[in-house]
This record gives C-alpha cells, structure tokens and sequence, in this order.
C-alpha cells in the first residue's frame, strides 16, 4: 500500500504548529504591555508557562480526552494515554499527516487558550492557585469542549455546529471563562479610581504583530492541508484582521477624538478572533464584513463592561467572548458553499444560524458555570489573590522574586 | 550669598530653556524627570476604547547653584524659554545654599560653581 502521508501537508502543519505556539509569547506581550510595570514578569509568566504546564497535560492525558474514542459524545477515552498510539502513521484524524503532527498542532491550541484568560486577573493573582486553576480548567472545560466541537462523535460537531479554527473552542471559551472569574476575584485594588494606564504600548502593539502572524498557523492550518482551503482561510484572516483595525481605527476616532494605537492593535487582534470560526467556510468579501462589524462589537462591550465597574482586566471577554460570539454567529450567515460545501443564512440555509446560536449559548453557559464554581472552589481552598501588600508592590516582586525594569 | 534655583518646567520646553539658560551664561545645572499636578490638572489620553484622564503629569525640572548676584537674569531666561501661556508652565523656587563644595579642588562657596565662560566672566569682562 502506498504512504497515504503527504510531505507538503505535513510541511504545512509543523510550520502551522511553530505558528501557534508563537502566538502565546505574542500574547504574553499583548497583555504584558497593558499592565503597571511592576506587574510585567507575572503576565508574561501567566502566558509563558503554559507553554509549559498544558504541553505535558496534553501529551500526558489533554490529547485523549479531547480526541480519543467517543464516550457518549462528552470526552474521548483514555486509548492515547500519555500519546499512547499517537505516532508518524496516519490516524482517524488525518489520513494526509502524521497522527503526532495533528496532536501537536492541537497541543498548541489547548495551550494558548487557557492563556488568553489570564487577562482578567492579571495583577492580583497567586500564581501558585493559577497553576493549579490552569490544568483543572484545561481537564475539565477544555478537553471536553474541544472534543464536542472536533472530537470524532462530539455532540456539536454531529449536530453541524461549524467552527473552523476554535471559535468556540478557543475565544468564546476563553472569554466567558474571564468573565466568570474576573467576577470571583473580584477588582484590582484601587479599581476604577487609581490610575491604571498601561506601562508600554509599544509591546502591545508588538505582540499584536506576532499574533497576527501566527494566526495564520492557526486559521490556515486547521485546514490540516496545504491546499485551497488553506488559501482561503489564510486570505480571510489577513482581511479581517485588516478591516478591524481600520474598523476600530474609525470608531475611536470618532468617539474618542484621536485615533488611538492601542485601539488598532486591538481592533486587529479582534478581527482575528472574529474570523476564526469562519476563516474556513466565507469568501474574503464576506471576511471584511465579518472584520469590521467585529471591531465596534468590541469595542462597545468594553464601554459596557466599564461602565458596569467590573475589572475584568485587559477585556478579555469584550475582544474574545464577544467577537467569538458574533464570528460564531456570522458563520451561520456568510458561510459560503463555494468555499466549503456549507451554506449560511445569506446562501440559502437558516437552518445553520441556528444551529451556531445553539453552540455558543451552550459554551457560554457551560464555561461560565464550571469556571466559576472553580473558580470559587480554589478561593476557598487556597485563596485566588495575593495578600493587598502583595498586590500594591506588585506580582513581579511579591511572586517571583524579580523585577523587569531595574 | 548662593542660592538654589529650582524650575518645574514643561517636558517639551527643556530645549528652550536649556539654550536660554546658556544664552545668558548659566552652565552647571541638574535635569530631572518628575512627575506633579498643580492648575494644569490633568490631561486626557486616548485608550482602547474612549478617553481616560491622567491627573499626575510629566514635567522637568533643573536646579541650579548660583550666586545670588544671577539670580534675577536666570530666571528671566527661563521664563523667556519656558512659556507658553498655557496652565501647565510651571513654577520657579530660589532658596539660600549654605554652602556649596567642588569634590575635585575643594574650592568652596562661589568658586565652586563657577564655570570657564559663564555668566560671572562675562560679566567680568563687561565690567573691565
């Protein structure tokens, strides 16, 4: 029989797979740059150890419980225990690429995810109760989500629910799990009277840049070919990314009176997110529009969340949560069958509206539900935020000994 | 007599009255990065999303030791470099010095914070 495995897909997906897991340290500065300087080590940190903690959870029992044999089309099975039978061969997942290559690029993706939370509690976190928050969190919120939408007899998935690079599964996970928790551990202290301006812009638009760069692993690689999906996941990344920056470029213009660069570099990284769930099924037409309704979603649901005085920090729930939420939905509205066989609203099939709606209600309420009971649970048992002497030297000195700027 | 002249300036005016400050002879002077609020208030910044007040602004401040008798020329310099006719300009303080000391010589008092070319020679000069 002949190797089935094709060398420029799987070129494609370990080059995909460095793509993404360069989007944490991205993000580690996107978030590194909104906080006070006394707290830059602590939030690069909460990123950067993921990189660490969720690629041994994964490798060790991540992979399996979000990919292995269906179990009631609620979690997968223990059979790649410790990536037991995850090897160079195909697996069920691929025929094209290695069975490791598609774990790997998963891996990615479980480990970025749990970092995209950490924006609501930046500042105040022990980190010791994070880590321990981190791998429940990813055993029991992650692992079971992502097998519901990709796992092989997960129940959104059957159900038709279209999410393409992690929509769901990523942003709308990441960010109503920020919500649940910024609500647990309550406000920095001082929040919203003292000063809390953001010590280096520059970073932040600089891990905006890596971001976007490595989103196109992330979108462009879930094709898991190097084919014309890909192509077109790829193009409808840039795109959106594109008409959210100039998108939100346009609206803090006008409402704000100056064109703010922060408000660019996030109206990017909203884009992106928008087009996630979509990045594979729209034309590039219907990625501006995707792109550029995203940026004003966003940025409104900051004003809100503002004027609710409610410290979810960085606003990972306005640009994740709810730009997820609205991509999620305006799949099942530009989904085009030209592109990938599925239609939306605008091609004909209501139907699919619907049936995304279902989805992201249902990923809104579990993840919030479970994180916060969590959430809860570790307050109790060992306390989710540093001591306030703590909190006022800042988390580089208090938790880690360190200072970044000396 | 010496005296201290303290100027809380504008961040963007540190040029002007620096060449001010040269342009009538004053050489030896410290800068420094502060941070204060006064009639100013605050400032307004763009963020991600809408505006946010700043209310504890970045300014400059010099000092310098001079003799009493350079007082006056000093600060007319720096207000002429300083000034723009907005909130926010600044504030100038003078204070007696007991004494000031050159670590390298040990020339104190006056000779201590005289410069080659400064204002106490041209005004020398003037004056033969």
């Amino acid at each position: 029989m002949a190797n089935p495995i094709s060398a420029g897909d799987t070129a494609w997906i370990l080059t995909s797979t460095a793509l993404v897991l360069l989007m944490t340290p991205g993000l580690a500065f996107f978030y590194g740059g909104m906080v006070r300087k006394k707290n830059i080590l602590s939030t690069l940190n909460l990123s950067f150890i993921m990189m660490g903690v969720i690629s041994v959870q994964w490798v060790l029992y991540g992979y399996t419980l979000a990919f292995g044999k269906n179990v009631a089309g609620l979690f997968g099975d223990l059979s790649y225990l410790g990536f037991s039978g995850v090897t160079g061969v195909a697996g069920p997942y691929s025929s094209n690429i290695p069975h490791l290559a598609f774990a790997a690029f998963q891996m990615m993706f479980a480990v970025i995810t749990p970092a995209l939370i950490t924006g609501a509690f930046v500042e105040r976190i022990r980190f010791k109760t994070f880590l321990v928050f981190a791998v429940l969190w990813a055993t029991i919120v992650y692992d079971p989500l992502c097998h519901w939408v990709w796992g092989d007899g997960g129940w959104m998935g059957a159900m038709g629910a279209l999410d393409f690079a992690g929509g769901t599964v990523v942003h709308i996970a990441a960010g109503f799990s920020a919500l649940a928790f910024a609500i647990a551990i309550g406000p920095r202290k001082g929040f919203p009277k003292a000063p809390m301006e953001p010590h280096n812009i520059p970073y932040t638009v600089l891990g905006a840049g890596l971001l976007w760069f490595g989103w196109f692993g992330f979108n462009a690689g879930s094709s898991l070919a190097a084919d014309g999906l890909a192509s077109y996941a790829f193009v409808n990344t840039n795109t959106a990314a594109a008409a959210a920056a100039v998108s939100w470029m346009l609206v803090s213009w006008t409402d704000a009176g100056k064109p703010s660069v922060l408000g660019i570099a996030t109206g990017a990284v909203v884009g992106l997110v928008a087009i996630t769930p979509a990045a594979g099924f729209v034309t590039p037409l219907g990625a501006i529009v995707i792109g550029a309704v995203g940026a004003p979603i966003s940025y409104y649901a900051i004003r809100f969340r503002q004027k609710r005085n409610l410290d979810e920090s960085l606003d990972v729930w306005a640009c994740h949560g709810m730009a997820g939420t609205w991509g999620a939905l305006a799949t099942g509205l530009f989904a085009a069958p030209e592109v990938n066989k599925a239609a939306g609203l605008f091609y004909g099939n209501p139907g699919q509206l619907g049936i995304q709606a279902i989805s992201v209600a249902v990923t809104i309420c579990f993840v919030f539900l479970v994180t916060f009971v969590l959430a809860k649970i570790l307050d109790g048992i060992m306390g989710l935020r540093v001591e306030t002497l703590e909190e006022e030297v800042g988390l580089d000195l208090s938790e880690h000994g360190e200072r970044a700027y000396s | 007599m010496l005296k201290k002249i303290e100027a809380i300036i504008r961040e963007d005016k540190l040029n002007d009255v620096k060449d001010a400050l040269h342009a009538v002879g004053i050489r030896g002077m410290n800068v420094f990065e502060i941070r204060g609020q006064g009639r100013q208030g605050g400032i307004t910044l763009a963020g991600r999303s809408g505006t946010y007040q700043v209310d504890m602004l970045p300014k400059m401040q010099i000092n310098i030791i001079l003799s009493e008798d350079n007082v006056d020329e000093t600060i007319a310099a720096i207000l002429k470099g300083g000034r723009t006719g907005d909130a926010g300009d600044g504030l100038i303080f003078v204070y007696p010095v007991d004494e000031a000391v050159r670590i390298r010589t040990g020339e104190r008092g006056h000779e201590a914070v005289m410069y080659p070319g400064d204002i106490d020679e041209k005004k020398k000069k003037g004056a033969a």
